[in-house]
Order: structure tokens, then C-alpha cells, then sequence
């Protein structure tokens, strides 16, 4: 319905229905496009034939573009001209200089920012960090037990075994 | 010094026309793009890090039992007709070897398992891009691959994670998962019953994408389509790998469809098609690649739609691999120029279909 009001803030009208699943429960949102662009969603679901090249020749016609191509990486040097030539980033670290733009571009690439797959950790994880890997181990399992691959499932069940506190 | 003789296979399994639909479905590639903390991206990376990335990499390889069963090539020690073959062998892309004259960039280098059809590029676009290649429709089986030895890969080395983007990449369309995930189809029918722009369309609403053979601005040759995911954020590597698979198995089964009508409404004119190729295949005194993979196509629509019996699918891939310009200069030993390949090409090829190509006519 166009008259409702956004889940999230209450104040502006819902436009984009949202429906998620966490643990196996479906929940459904009614947002607002500005709260569901928070949330990493883009209100139109089309995903565009090739993004990268057109959303890099927007930049330029927006507002906050003179700030934006005067920043540099300040560990490989990358320019935000020289990213918008290429296409290409120049370091780990152009991920947070560029952080806003990328933000919006990815949304407009991939329909979100939030990455759900695999959970890589670092030489000195901290608890939730390995908690987020078990739970992603854990729904390997599941799968390579429902697809009767033992194998894979005994390998992975040592793996979140060798996670586990002792 | 390495050569890629030693490889048990010379990174051909792929060819072998195992797997499901492997007339319709030439092979699977699942990579993963992954990079290391404190270094520049392939293209901004400067010659001390892409020799850091390679030491590090031959480091884990030496400690490592499951990459140990494998070789390691580094290009500046293969001479440019080696690097080519394995472009050809699609165990290296172009972006590796840099341009075709002159050195291969710095640090660029290939490993090549010898238990698993896996191999792992260094110092391409991103620093790592973990790749299996795999004959036939085996999305899931090219993903467990690549994920074990990412597994083995990622205890040793630091990745570039960001616990919101996920894995780091040099372009921001690979971030996330690092997944590509690529099926090299052939759809003739589909491209001759004229329905292939509504499939292809369909295609990209379901967040796939489609190129030619050799990867990203590479023509359609042969009605072999490459198909693969668009996105890499967002969804779990296991939902983009299964997503695909899905997808994939349903444009098999329109293919197939098409490939009904096409023996219902011309069967005439398709049988003709098909025996035409065959014969010039089999007789013709040059072919440039391009009309042998036009060519190739129609026979492989043949032997799928059993017009062409006593042919394998496997005597075809070969074809597909071995006349192109690297393999026909390594079969001479030289050089070849353009018109010398063609004869050549055209040379192996009726070779090949008189020791394994002989079909008996039906009708």
C-alpha cells in the first residue's frame, strides 16, 4: 500500500518491501528508500547491463565531485581520477579512502555492500570474528549433509572443531 | 628450470568430455580473486611487491603438502611460445602474460596442481586468482575445489578482508566473494531458431552475464557462449554457485528444445549444415580459426543430435585446442605466418578425423 510509512523511521512513505531471512524466519519490512539504502538495498532491482563504466562517468556530473577527485590513497597514491579511468582500485586500502563512492557503487553493482559468504580470519581474530566463521562452517555442513558428501562434511566438522574453545 | 611438460596432463583434463551435458556443455571454471594485506594491486603494484606476493606465495608452497603435488611456471622463465600455449590451454589469461611483445610483467606466475584440475595465477589483476577448470557441467565439485585449497591458502597467507566488503579485490565487480563462476556453453540451436537474444536477455535479469571464449571483450565464435555470474557481493558463495547451476541447466534444456524444432521444422536443411561442415572438416586444404570453430560448431550439433555417429566429443575439443597459432608452431617447431597456419591447421585437422573422425553416412 503507497500510503504506508516506513517501518524504520516512521516518517517518510514505504516504497520498497523488503524481505529477509535470518535463522530460518522470513521477516518483512516496509521502507522507505532512504532507510533501505542504509540498509544496502537499491530501490530498483534491475541489475544494469555493464555498471561499472556508466556509474564511473556519473561521478563527475554530481555535487561532491570536487572533493572526491581531489583525494589519494595515502598508501599506494591511487587518485580518485585515476580509479575512475581504470575501473580499477590500487590498494586494500583505497577501499576506505574511496569508502563513500565505493559504498554507492557497489550498491548500484551488486544491489548491496554487506558480503554473506565466506569469513576469512586473521592471525588474532577476536570471539565474534570466529563466531561469524563457525556459523558460516556450520551451514557448509549443513549443505554437504544434505547432498550426502560425507567427506566434506567430516572435513568441515573438524574444521569447526578446531574453533571451538576448549 | 620448470616446464609445463611436467604437468601430468599438460592442464588438458578439461578436454576429456566428461561431466554431465558435455556436448552442450564444454567445461565449468570456478575462481576465486583473493589479495594480500600491505601490497598494491596488480596494475598499481610495483616490481618489489609483486616479487613479495610471488616469494611469498613459493614460501606457502614449499610448507604446503596439497600444493606441493603441482608445478610452479614462472613466465619470465618460459620462452613466449610456452606462455602462449598456456593461454591456449585457458590456464593463463592475456592480463598475465602482459603485452604480447616484450617480457611478461614481474612476479607473474602459474601453479599448476597435479591432483586437481586447479591451478592458481600470481600477480594477475588481483594477486592470487584460484581457478579449477573442469570438463563438463560440475559447478558444485569446480567450487569444493577451489575452496579447499583457499581454505589451506588463507591460514597461511593475510588476505585482504573487510569485514563489511568481504574479500578485497582490484576491481570493485569481483569484491565480496571473489567469485566468478563460468560455464562455456555451446547453443547453436538456439542461435539458429533465432530465440538465443531472448535467452541471452533473461540472462542478465537474473544477475548472469555472458562473453565470448577468451573471457571479458571477446567475440562469440562458434555459438559457444561463456556464462557466469554478474554480482559477487551479497550472496553466499554456495547460493551464486547453485543460482548458476540452475540457470544453466535451464538454458540446457531450451537449447535442446530448440534443437527439437529444428529437426521438426528443417530437419533437411540442418542435416545439410551438418554434413557440409563435416566434409569440409574433413577435406579442406586451409582453414583459418575462425571457420574451423563455425565449423567445429555444426559438426558438434551433428554428433549431439546423433547425425554423425562414431565421432566423439572429446576429438572435438582436442580440435578446438590444438590449431591454435602456439600449438601449431609447437607441432613444427617454428614460426608459422597467417597462411601457413591456415594450411597447417587444416593439416591437423584432417589428420585427426582420418585416425578418429570416420562416420559412416546413415541415409
Amino acid at each position: 500500500m503507497p500510503d504506508d510509512l516506513c517501518d524504520n523511521c516512521g516518517s517518510k512513505p514505504a516504497t520498497v518491501n523488503l524481505t529477509q531471512i535470518e535463522n530460518n524466519e522470513m521477516f518483512s519490512y516496509h521502507l522507505c528508500e532512504d532507510c533501505a539504502a542504509k540498509k544496502g538495498l537499491e530501490a530498483t532491482t534491475e541489475p544494469p547491463a555493464s555498471p561499472l563504466p556508466d556509474f564511473l562517468a556519473q561521478i563527475g556530473d554530481e555535487p561532491r565531485e570536487e572533493e572526491a577527485s581531489d583525494s589519494e590513497c595515502s598508501f599506494c597514491g591511487l587518485t580518485f581520477t585515476a580509479f575512475r579511468e581504470t575501473g580499477r582500485l590500487g590498494c586494500p586500502h583505497c577501499y576506505e579512502t574511496f569508502e563513500s563512492h565505493l559504498r554507492r557503487l557497489l550498491r548500484r553493482v551488486h544491489g548491496g555492500t554487506k558480503h554473506v559468504g565466506k569469513i576469512y580470519l586473521p592471525s588474532d581474530p577476536t570471539v565474534s570474528e570466529i563466531e561469524k566463521r563457525m556459523e558460516a562452517l556450520r551451514k557448509k555442513l549443513n549443505r554437504a549433509v544434505d547432498t550426502e558428501d560425507f567427506e566434506r562434511a567430516a572435513e568441515l566438522r573438524d574444521k569447526i572443531r578446531s574453533l571451538e574453545p576448549v | 628450470m620448470n616446464d609445463f611438460t611436467t604437468i601430468p596432463d599438460y592442464g588438458l583434463s578439461w578436454l576429456e568430455a566428461s561431466g554431465d551435458h558435455s556436448d552442450i556443455v564444454l567445461s565449468t571454471r570456478v575462481r576465486l580473486a583473493r589479495n594480500l594485506q600491505g601490497h598494491a594491486f596488480g596494475a598499481r603494484a610495483r616490481v618489489n611487491d609483486r616479487q613479495a606476493v610471488l616469494a611469498n606465495f613459493k614460501e606457502v608452497f614449499a610448507r604446503s603438502e596439497s600444493l606441493m603435488k603441482g608445478t610452479l611456471l614462472e613466465m619470465k622463465d618460459l620462452g613466449p611460445r610456452a606462455r602462449r600455449i598456456l593461454l591456449e590451454r585457458r590456464l593463463v589469461t592475456s592480463d598475465l602474460l602482459g603485452k604480447a611483445e616484450g617480457d611478461p610483467p614481474a612476479g607473474t606466475a602459474v601453479h599448476v596442481s597435479h591432483r586437481d584440475p586447479l591451478s592458481v595465477m600470481v600477480n594477475e589483476e588481483d594477486h592470487l586468482r584460484v581457478q579449477s577448470l573442469l570438463s563438463g557441467l560440475r559447478i558444485q565439485e569446480s567450487w569444493e575445489i577451489v575452496d579447499s585449497l583457499d581454505e589451506e591458502l588463507g591460514q597461511e597467507l593475510p588476505y585482504a578482508f573487510h569485514h563489511e566488503f568481504g574479500f578485497l579485490t582490484s576491481c570493485p565487480t569481483n569484491v565480496g566473494s571473489g567469485l566468478r563462476a563460468s560455464v562455456f556453453m555451446h547453443l547453436p540451436g538456439l542461435v539458429l531458431t533465432k530465440e538465443i537474444g531472448k535467452v541471452l536477455q533473461s540472462l542478465t535479469q537474473v544477475g548472469l552475464t555472458f562473453r565470448g571464449l577468451y573471457g571479458e571483450g571477446s567475440d562469440v565464435v562458434g555459438n559457444f557462449f561463456q556464462v557466469s555470474n554478474q554480482t559477487t557481493l551479497g550472496k553466499s558463495e554456495e547460493d551464486l554457485v547453485d543460482h548458476l547451476d540452475k540457470i544453466v541447466r535451464q538454458v540446457i534444456q531450451y537449447e535442446m528444445q530448440a534443437r527439437q524444432v529444428l529437426l521438426r521444422d528443417a530437419r533437411g536443411v540442418t542435416e545439410d549444415k551438418i554434413w557440409r561442415a563435416y566434409g569440409l572438416l574433413r577435406y579442406a586444404r586451409a582453414l583459418s580459426f575462425e571457420e574451423l570453430m563455425n565449423l567445429l560448431s555444426g559438426v558438434r550439433l551433428g554428433l549431439s543430435l546423433k547425425l554423425l555417429p562414431g565421432l566423439r566429443v572429446y576429438t572435438l575439443n582436442k580440435m578446438m585446442i590444438f590449431t591454435q597459432s602456439a600449438h601449431l608452431e609447437q607441432a613444427v617447431g617454428r614460426d608459422l605466418e597467417s597462411e601457413e597456419r591456415d594450411s597447417h591447421r587444416a593439416a591437423y585437422v584432417r589428420r585427426v578425423l582420418n585416425s578418429e573422425g570416420d562416420v559412416t553416412a546413415n541415409s
